[in-house]
């Protein structure tokens, strides 16, 4: 929408910057308190979790600052043998809990924003070359879609990561897992990218715009990139978003299940997994903050997602 | 409508294909067969010895054949785990699943269209509110925090209701059965919960979008002019008419019950066909996947089949186009 304010003819030329601020996106954007709220909260978590090693009190992965003395300490209170304070608490090896959060969070956003780029590139790169070929490529393309469709993601992700384990050779299964686990989401998740993208490349192949760019001659890679691309991103960024939600409910999911990311490196799923064994032992926080991250985590990048789908869609102004 | 009939039915067919495609893939290229067979101790000769006894040695084609063939049959090997017939092991999870399913699926469509109809009819109200408001942390809410949740509020905290398990069952035939003991009962009570709660908050939104779109028509209008009870207005005519988009997805979400009850089990560790899956991928039990998967996927086509179907046998209107909907 930027671009149509952009257009107007103005008599006094703004700065670039407070023509962004008064852009409708971000009009739309600072009146939205929800989105507000939300956007921040994914940012300081992102940042956090960026420089989890600076803001970590302990280093959980390092066992020479471990001492086992420290062990279930409730959050707040000094602890029994050693009087070290935690914020959070620790768990059973005497890690504290907010550092393992830190570090865990790391991890969850990581396979979260790298699954998810993996889906869009993906996805639109099959959507963009279904919608402008047509054809035969249209037809396989969108049949290996659809067939994914019947399946819930979940299931698809577990499936590939059961097939990617059996594949890498036990001794590295530990160091991969990772990497399967972005693999497994982000081939789970491509889908309505590659739809969405084939539906509007099929509107904009029609137009002037790419017509013109077809008569001076410029070959098809360059008209899906240079060209169609640019003018169906709208969608794609919401689904992005949508999806990152997605993906990292699926990971932590994935991980609390068993079968996603390893104890030695622990997501927010494999934290909340570890800690489901102390809740009838009365040590709560081991999971209740785990959890209570993820809750927040996922619930901020959902309504951050629901708000940009109504600011970005036009017929809704 | 005959020519769309046999085209969907094609189709899935070709379904069932490619996935038998893939698990029989996962037989032949991971890990190898022969490997985990064989002990130890073992010389060329029994190595080939076994692979022709296992029809290694014949062109890929042939073995995908063999191996659709013994699938249709029910037949997958044996467990590289438990050393059991893949199939024996999988009747003896199933009655644990399937009342699980049946008993949270039944709960999502009663409450769902309950909640549903409430959400619409009082749209302003305070009640309607808190619903759609708790509705929309529910989706956030992944399905295994929930069921944490659960276990905390009744298991650890009142202590009402059991953390794990079926409770007694009774053994009926080749089938054990939870519904006739007290603590089978109880016990299916939380997972039930945990399993059903996300499709019951979809079809509830799902309602409640048809209703308000239903409510508006003028034969709503017209039917309150004429004077008609404000019940007989909401549920006789209204909320029949939001019924085929609602058939639809729950036809679809049974599907979902069935795979989402992998991570329901995991949490409640219910002895049934999710936990057995689930072990599977962590110990790379390629036999129990490979026929997980093709059950399952047996079950998301029938499913699907059936409910585009019903789709079109629902809604007249569809008749005239050939049916490019119920894609939901």
């Amino acid at each position: 929408m930027s671009d149509s304010t952009a257009k107007q003819p103005e008599p006094v030329a703004p700065s670039r910057l407070r023509k962004v601020w008064e852009s409708d996106f971000v009009y739309s954007f600072r009146h939205a308190p929800v989105a507000v709220v939300a956007a921040s909260m994914v940012t300081l978590m992102v940042l956090s979790a960026l420089f989890a090693p600076l803001i970590a009190p302990h280093n959980p992965f390092d066992p020479a600052t471990l001492n086992l003395m420290n062990g279930f300490t409730p959050p707040m209170e000094p602890n029994a043998f050693t009087g070290e304070v935690f914020l959070l608490g620790t768990d059973d090896q005497g890690r504290d809990v907010f550092s393992t959060i830190l570090y865990g969070m790391r991890i969850s956003l990581f396979v979260g924003f790298a699954a998810v780029t993996l889906a869009m590139v993906l996805g639109v790169t099959l959507g963009l070359l279904a919608g402008y070929i047509g054809g035969w490529t249209e037809t396989i393309i969108m049949r290996i879609a659809d067939m994914q469709l019947t399946f819930p993601a979940i299931l698809v992700a577990m499936l590939i990561f059961g097939i990617a384990k059996g594949i890498t050779p036990p001794e590295y299964r530990n160091d991969m897992a990772i990497w399967v686990l972005i693999l497994a989401i982000g081939l789970s998740d491509w889908v309505q990218f590659a739809r969405v993208v084939r539906g509007a490349t099929m509107v904009e192949k029609n137009r002037e715009y790419v017509q013109a760019a077809r008569l001076i001659g410029r070959r098809p890679v360059s008209i899906m990139v240079r060209h169609i691309l640019p003018n169906v991103l709208n969608p794609v960024l919401v689904i992005a978003t949508i999806s990152l939600a997605l993906a990292i409910i699926a990971e932590a999911t994935l991980s609390f299940l068993g079968v996603g990311a390893p104890p030695t490196q622990p997501s927010l799923g494999t934290l909340i997994r570890i800690g489901q064994g102390f809740l009838f032992s009365g040590e709560w926080w081991i999971l209740f903050f785990p959890a209570c991250t993820l809750l927040v985590l996922a619930l901020s990048v959902n309504l951050l997602g629901d708000w940009l789908r109504d600011a970005l869609n036009p017929r809704l102004k | 409508m005959l020519a769309y009939i046999i085209r969907r039915v094609a189709q899935s067919v070709l379904v069932l294909l490619v996935v038998g495609l893939v698990a029989f893939s996962m037989f032949r290229f991971v890990g190898d067969p022969v490997d985990n067979m064989l002990g130890q101790e073992r010389t060329q000769a029994d190595i080939e010895r076994l692979r022709v006894e296992l029809g290694l040695d014949q062109p890929f084609p042939v073995q995908y054949g063999k191996f659709l063939g013994q699938a249709v049959q029910g037949n997958f090997g044996l467990s590289y785990r438990q050393g059991r017939p893949v199939a024996d092991i999988l009747l003896e999870r199933a009655p644990a699943t399937l009342e699980l399913a049946a008993v949270s699926g039944l709960m999502a469509m009663i409450g769902g269209i309950g909640l549903g109809v409430f959400t619409a009819i009082r749209r302003r109200g305070l009640g309607a509110n808190i619903v759609m408001t708790s509705s929309l942390v529910g989706v956030s809410l992944p399905t295994f925090l929930i069921g944490i949740l659960l276990i905390y509020v009744f298991s650890v905290e009142l202590n009402w209701l059991p953390s794990f398990g079926r409770g007694e069952v009774v053994r009926l035939g080749g089938w054990t059965t939870g519904f006739l003991t007290e603590s089978g009962l109880k016990a299916l009570i939380l997972p039930s919960i945990t399993l059903g709660l996300y499709q019951m908050t979809l079809i509830m939104r799902l309602v409640r979008t048809e209703m308000l779109e239903v409510l508006r028509q003028d034969y709503i209008r017209f039917a309150r002019a004429r004077g008609l009870r404000e019940r007989s207005v909401n549920f006789r005519h209204a909320l029949k008419n939001t019924m085929v988009p609602v058939i639809t997805v729950t036809g679809l979400q049974l599907g979902s019950i069935i795979a989402f009850a992998i991570i329901t089990e995991t949490v409640f560790q219910w002895p049934g066909v999710g936990l057995l899956f689930i072990n599977a991928i962590q110990f790379v039990d390629i036999p129990v996947m490979a026929a997980y998967l093709m059950l399952i996927s047996v079950m998301f086509v029938a499913i699907n089949l059936i409910v585009d179907l019903l789709y079109f046998a629902i809604d007249p209107r569809l008749r005239l186009d050939r049916g490019t909907g119920a894609k939901a």
